[in-house]
């Protein structure tokens, strides 16, 4: 939970297209949302609604991603004008990335401690007696074996090097991590652990907030304290973890939470709802709200862009029509 | 869906066209097939006549100058390239034939065929193919264009082989083919629409290199004298040019010329290459 | 890493076998009876004829089945006997090659050396920086694509003759006596160093468009992105880039050595420097077959030796097969 008022990451109207051949693909249309110290935020929505791109637009702005406008303000400091290497001063220690390619992010030709002790260096730390004892108690942390440290990638485990890649990316104990699909190419079991170990290293000190990025709600909704719903690059619904899951307004969170599978509930008994249609195509989006061609409460209103309201303490929701959703009440 | 549609409907080929290195390359490689087919044609002189003096430079009766003999450069490059040409593509085709054949079966197949195939692929491969072919064309009592075209297909075809074998592995296990295999499609059928169908641009590719291969090989053989034994070929003019001292003398039109168009059709073939490999591979393709 | 190395030594075997199995059958089974031919070549010769068609009978064993004239030679060339140059007559085969080797080593072996670590250098400078590249490349494409011999012909023009800087043929001067003495030593450098410059930037080029493919691969791999996103500097990224970037070039050396060694032998021919490659053709020409059987098999014998060391080269640097050496041992 989020223990003091401040905050890490406020992110203001923050807008990044990709720029091809074939026009601007507008992933990310103008978020706003912000993070405090303590608070894991959850971000979820279809595969295409943009929570992958705005991971990469505040830590990885390559080509052909691009800033368009908006700010995202890290302990005061907007990432979006910083220069290139005043930017990388603050990766790793202020922000980081647990990234989606645990799997595939180390080197084959590097051992995992040297890898430790070339990035720590970058930093301007030395990788003496003392700091590499700190990593072995990370090592415990995570419960992997010292040995490891002697080890190359292609000796280890998925399940080990997701690990790694977690004790790495939070090594200088940032200010924010974000943690970008990294359940998804798990087992339902090592899905609980890893979730679990991100709330720890959240609860122990060592990760001052997190961002965590997924499609999947269930077990997002393990550890979150607030959840921001996006659709085609926009967003739908934030707010705490519980009203979000209990009591969603927006009506794509409703079908969103209506469409999860329930265990004990067979396919006779009760169809499996999902949201008819699919999503927008990026590159050619107009006005009005992107989910109305698939929205049973649509009205004419909804051919013009909703705004961004606040519904109640840091609840916020961009739907016309979101009162008359409220009173449907779902089973 | 049958072969060739499939490949139509490859969006690599809208890449391939709009490339920069492609398109150099196809130009120049063109300018030069240009060459060897109207040079012949507009030429006065034949390449064994004695056209005028000796030594002459490049001027505007002996474009690429004249042999210590007198005979014309120009004709003797342009004919030569032809046949350099010829060999090139025949043998290309052969190596192509045989790299992509063993390269399917072995990728495809897996297990001890596929050991003992790339042993054989291996063995060929640390062979240094000049050593090989000198022996052989030492005993050929007469090398014909198509005789020294086969002879040096056979023994560039490796190169294929290896790369048409990963990725023949790569496709293997790759959706489309499982489905082929669950609609109990014939092997061959397997093999070549859907592999090959897939791998036609990188097959392609191969091609390109195996007929650069076979030309670079010819034409050391011609330097060395084991060449076609009629006709005129490049390796052959600069060989002449090395045994008549045609450097010390001067005569750098003669020796240096031929070797420049060479050289550079080389190159443009190249260029084609390495475009594909960007138009094709979209890891490479830069924003 | 034991299985890593059978395997590799039963393919040179298995090569040097066929090496010198057609070395043996060639002239056995070519149209035309090259053998008898040969000998034929030689009624000129008084007395000289008679030794020779002994030693053709008795190397060829010609009057014996197939299959024992096969084992025969193996047998002979256990025994170092590769036969009498009929060129340089009565010179024991062995010995010329004994001494021909050098000059290819000396050649052959720097300058593939430089060439790869120099080519490897530049292609991943021109892989890191976008501008250089455009310039850099089409002048390694033309190094790449030059014919061997064909380079050397314009190196021997604008070195040898145009600026008359260096020597252009034979190892050393006419009227220099080989040995330990300083103006002899300046002398054979003077010699040695157009061929090798020649070798050297044709070998260049190919492997600076190589290393420079393989860095921008790596440039976009997963793990530099990581490494970007975690706040690594360029230089440290590019490090690790080019230590991944490596491994295919040692490989690729060893696929390469097959046309250096072609490369070598063109090479020697124009600067007319006594290698195996000039003393193989030499013998082509002379039709002096003992010796062209046995440059063919020296210089088997160096390529394979060649791709020995890159594959050691190759175990060292590159961990998987390290790792499962660990696990064996």
């Amino acid at each position: 939970m989020a223990d003091t008022e401040e905050t890490v990451l406020e992110v203001k109207d923050l807008k990044a297209y990709y720029r091809v051949m074939k026009g601007d693909v507008k992933a990310v249309d103008g978020l706003n949302f912000t993070v405090r110290r303590g608070e894991i935020l959850g971000v979820v929505g279809e595969s295409g609604c943009g929570k992958s791109t705005l991971a990469y637009s505040l830590i990885s702005l390559n080509k052909p991603l691009q800033h368009i406008s908006g700010e995202a303000n890290l302990l005061g400091q907007d990432l979006m004008k910083l220069s290139r290497e005043e930017k990388r001063k603050l990766k790793m220690k202020n922000i980081s990335i647990i990234p989606q390619y645990a799997l595939d992010a180390f080197s084959p030709t590097k051992k995992i401690k040297t890898f430790i002790k070339d990035m720590v260096k970058q930093h301007g730390r030395r990788a003496d007696k003392e700091f590499m004892d700190k990593v072995k108690t990370r090592f415990e942390i995570v419960n992997l074996s010292h040995s490891v440290l002697d080890r190359y990638s292609m000796e280890l485990s998925g399940g080990m090097k997701q690990r790694v890649v977690m004790l790495i990316s939070s090594l200088l104990d940032p200010d924010l991590i974000i943690a970008d699909e990294i359940t998804s190419a798990l087992d339902v079991t090592s899905q609980r652990y890893v979730t679990t170990l991100l709330a720890d290293l959240r609860d122990e000190g060592i990760i001052g907030s997190a961002i965590f990025i997924t499609h999947d709600l269930a077990t997002l909704y393990q550890i979150a304290d607030r959840i921001m719903v996006m659709y085609a690059g926009r967003l739908a619904e934030l707010g705490n973890a519980d009203e979000i899951v209990h009591n969603p307004r927006h009506p794509y969170t409703r079908a969103l939470i209506n469409s999860l599978p329930r265990i004990g509930i067979q396919h006779k008994d009760e169809r499996l709802t999902g949201i008819k249609g699919t999503p927008p195509d990026l590159t050619d989006i107009e006005e009005g709200c992107r989910f109305r061609f698939r929205c049973q409460y649509r009205t004419e209103e909804c051919d013009k862009s909703p705004k961004m309201e606040k519904t109640h303490q840091r609840h916020y929701i961009r739907c016309w029509n979101y009162e008359s959703v409220g009173s449907d009440k779902n089973e | 869906m049958s072969f060739w549609n499939k490949i139509k409907k490859n969006e690599n080929i809208y890449y391939a066209v709009t490339n920069t290195k492609v398109q150099i390359g196809v130009v120049l490689f063109l300018l030069i097939l240009l060459l060897s087919i109207i040079g012949p044609m507009i030429t006065r002189y034949s390449y064994t006549e004695f056209a005028g003096p000796g030594y002459e430079p490049p001027s505007s009766d002996y474009w690429f100058g004249t042999t210590i003999q007198g005979r014309d450069v120009f004709t003797q490059t342009v004919f030569g390239l032809r046949s350099t040409i010829l060999v090139g593509f025949i043998g290309g085709l052969i190596a192509s034939i045989i790299g992509v054949i063993i390269g399917l079966i072995a990728g495809y197949k897996g297990g001890w065929l596929d050991e003992l195939l790339m042993m054989l692929t291996n063995v060929v491969l640390t062979f240094p193919t000049l050593a090989v072919l000198i022996i052989v064309a030492a005993y050929l009592p007469y090398r014909g264009i198509v005789n020294m075209a086969v002879l040096v297909g056979l023994t560039v075809w490796p190169w294929t082989a290896r790369a048409v074998r990963s990725q023949t592995m790569s496709l293997k296990n790759s959706r489309f083919v499982d489905l082929s295999r669950i609609s109990s499609n014939h092997i061959i059928r397997i093999l070549f629409e859907d592999i090959a169908a897939n791998m036609f641009s990188y097959i392609f590719m191969v091609f390109i290199l195996q007929f650069l291969g076979t030309i670079l090989a010819t034409v050391g053989l011609e330097f060395i004298g084991l060449g076609p034994t009629r006709g005129i070929s490049l390796g052959l003019i600069m060989q002449q040019a090395v045994n008549w001292n045609a450097l010390e003398l001067g005569m750098w039109w003669w020796g240096i010329i031929p070797g420049l168009i060479l050289t550079i059709m080389i190159v443009s073939l190249y260029f084609i290459n390495t475009g594909l490999d960007e138009a094709f591979n979209p890891k490479l393709r830069e924003f | 890493m034991g299985k890593y190395f059978a395997k590799k030594l039963v393919i040179y075997l298995a090569t040097f076998f066929v090496a010198v199995t057609i070395n043996w059958a060639v002239p056995r089974f070519m149209p035309g009876d090259p053998i008898l031919s040969m000998i034929a070549q030689f009624q000129g010769l008084e007395g000289g004829q008679q030794i020779i068609q002994e030693r053709f009978i008795e190397n060829f064993g010609l009057d014996q089945s197939l299959i024992i004239q096969y084992f025969e030679f193996w047998r002979s060339l256990f025994r170092g006997d590769l036969g009498i140059s009929l060129m340089i007559y009565p010179r024991p085969v062995f010995d010329i090659i004994k001494s021909s080797i050098i000059y290819d080593i000396i050649i052959v072996f720097p300058a593939v050396s430089l060439s790869w670590i120099v080519g490897n250098k530049a292609g991943a400078y021109s892989g890191f920086n976008k501008k250089a590249d455009s310039f850099v490349m089409p002048f390694f494409y033309f190094l790449a694509s030059s014919p061997y011999f064909w380079f050397a012909i314009v190196v021997v023009y604008v070195f040898g003759f145009r600026f008359g800087v260096f020597p252009t043929s034979h190892a050393y001067g006419t009227g220099m006596t080989p040995g330990f003495t300083l103006p002899f030593i300046i002398n054979f450098i003077r010699h040695w160093f157009l061929p090798f410059f020649t070798m050297f930037l044709v070998g260049l080029g190919g492997w600076a468009i190589g290393m420079r493919n393989m860095i921008i691969y790596e440039k976009k791999a997963n793990y530099s992105e990581y490494m970007k996103a975690l706040g690594a500097k360029d230089k440290l990224v590019r490090r690790y880039a080019f230590r991944n970037g490596v491994l295919p070039q040692v490989t690729g050396l060893a696929i390469q050595l097959g046309t250096i060694i072609s490369g070598a032998i063109l090479v020697q021919m124009v600067f007319s420097y006594p290698g195996l490659g000039y003393r193989m053709v030499q013998a082509v020409q002379t039709q002096d077959f003992f010796l062209l059987q046995g440059c063919f098999l020296a210089l088997i014998t160096m390529a394979l030796a060649a791709n020995f060391i890159v594959d050691i080269v190759y175990m060292i640097i590159d961990p998987s097969i390290r790792a499962s050496y660990e696990e064996e041992g």
